[in-house]
């Protein structure tokens, strides 16, 4: 699909700036051209057919969805599918979460939701799938998905309501009345103009990202000698699933700049299941989301909710080092 | 009579240019209109969004969780 681009970027730095395909240098300035372009691509277009997606199941939708329908433990499973479904933006969170406890939705059905949403988010698939192709994003969302609903299952069997924020509480209980809302439908074709546009503005807020993270990874790529982790993380000890996922958790690593330096990892020889869990880890949890979820949320639950997470994570890392 | 425009959103780049599309819509055509920013997340929750930007104008919540275009604003505030 690509073979055009590769084409490109050879002619690009072999012929036009005669840099040598034996050397680093352009090895290196390929995989970075190359990389760059291919990212751009398949990021406008994924991000594009999310808002398509997005413009026929708006959150209100989905929410009353849940809400509605009798779903027999499913329902952990559909929020999962939704959050990975909805655009993810940090600022977010806490609104969808008051939203969702207040419409009367689990505590724990909500947690599914707030797992997979940043963790399954479309610049991290589009990431996935320019660096480790299709199989292995599929994994990613799938297993993404998965976890956020037993993530939320087993917090669902915990009684943490007490924890909630005082004035959290107090909105639950006093189940204020529907604001008024107008918003005229618009069809499909009058909304395309703002998704193309929705869509340009995520390429440009991660272009820089993507950049650096590429040019690191080429940089990496041309230098690091073959199986140079081998030697210290790569050959598959056991605890270098927790370390790396642990490291992670606090890391807040925008997705576009993170998965070309994985990417770099993993060709030397750092196992894929390693490099998933270390991803989901940094992109999933972090400490910008926990200093806003402390405006709902007590430090206790916040640590309950990222305790579970994270050994959530280091489960599903052992899991794919011992099947890929 | 002056309309009352808020700008409910915790301050995420998308709130930003809200604003921005909304103040200049406004002074472009000369709209009597306080525009006033709502970052605080309680008083945010009071008006039942769940996505944010979102664009109240006189307590009724017209658009959330995107950002709309100019020609879409002047027709609201019209």
């Amino acid at each position: 699909m690509f073979d055009w681009l590769q084409h490109f970027s050879d002619w690009l730095i072999y012929s036009v700036f005669e840099i040598g395909a034996q050397t680093h240098l352009g090895v290196a300035l390929n995989f970075f051209v190359y990389d760059t372009i291919k990212i751009l691509i398949l990021l406008f277009v994924i991000v594009f057919l999310m808002g398509i997606v997005n413009t026929y199941f708006p959150i209100e939708r989905l929410k009353e969805y849940l809400n509605k329908n009798k779903l027999y433990g499913l329902e952990y499973f559909f929020s999962s599918i939704f959050g990975a479904i909805t655009p993810f933006c940090s600022c977010s969170s806490v609104p969808l979460f008051i939203g969702f406890v207040q419409g009367g939705i689990p505590l724990g059905v909500t947690f599914s939701f707030l797992i997979t949403s940043p963790l399954v988010n479309e610049v991290a698939v589009a990431m996935f799938l320019g660096m480790f192709g299709i199989k292995a994003t599929l994994i990613y969302a799938v297993s993404g998905i998965l976890l956020g609903t037993l993530g939320g299952w087993i917090l669902g069997k915990f009684n943490l309501e007490p924890l909630l924020s005082d004035w959290v509480k107090k909105i639950l209980e006093s189940k204020m009345q529907q604001a008024e809302y107008e918003e005229k439908k618009l069809t499909f074709y009058e909304r395309l103009p703002e998704i193309t546009q929705g869509a340009w503005d995520i390429v440009k807020g991660v272009l820089l990202y993507v950049i650096i993270g590429i040019a690191i990874g080429a940089a990496m790529h041309g230098y690091v000698p073959e199986n140079f982790f081998n030697k210290y993380l790569g050959s598959g000890e056991w605890w270098t699933v927790p370390l790396a996922v642990i490291i992670a958790v606090p890391m807040y690593a925008n997705a576009a700049g993170i998965v070309p330096v994985i990417q770099v990892f993993v060709a030397k020889g750092v196992p894929l299941g390693t490099a998933i869990a270390f991803m989901m880890a940094t992109v999933g949890l972090s400490i910008p989301e926990a200093t806003l979820l402390k405006k709902v949320m007590s430090l206790k639950l916040i640590a309950i909710f990222f305790g579970v997470v994270t050994i959530a994570i280091i489960i599903s890392g052992f899991l794919f080092n011992s099947i890929l | 009579m002056s309309k009352v425009i808020k700008i409910l959103g915790t301050g995420c780049p998308k709130c930003q240019s809200m604003t921005g599309v909304v103040s200049e819509v406004v002074s472009e055509n000369n709209i009597e209109a306080t525009i006033e920013k709502v970052e605080d997340i309680m008083e945010i929750m009071k008006y039942n969004v769940m996505t944010t930007p979102a664009l109240v104008i006189d307590d009724v919540i017209t658009i959330k969780g995107r950002v709309p275009s100019k020609d879409e604003v002047l027709n609201l505030l019209n």
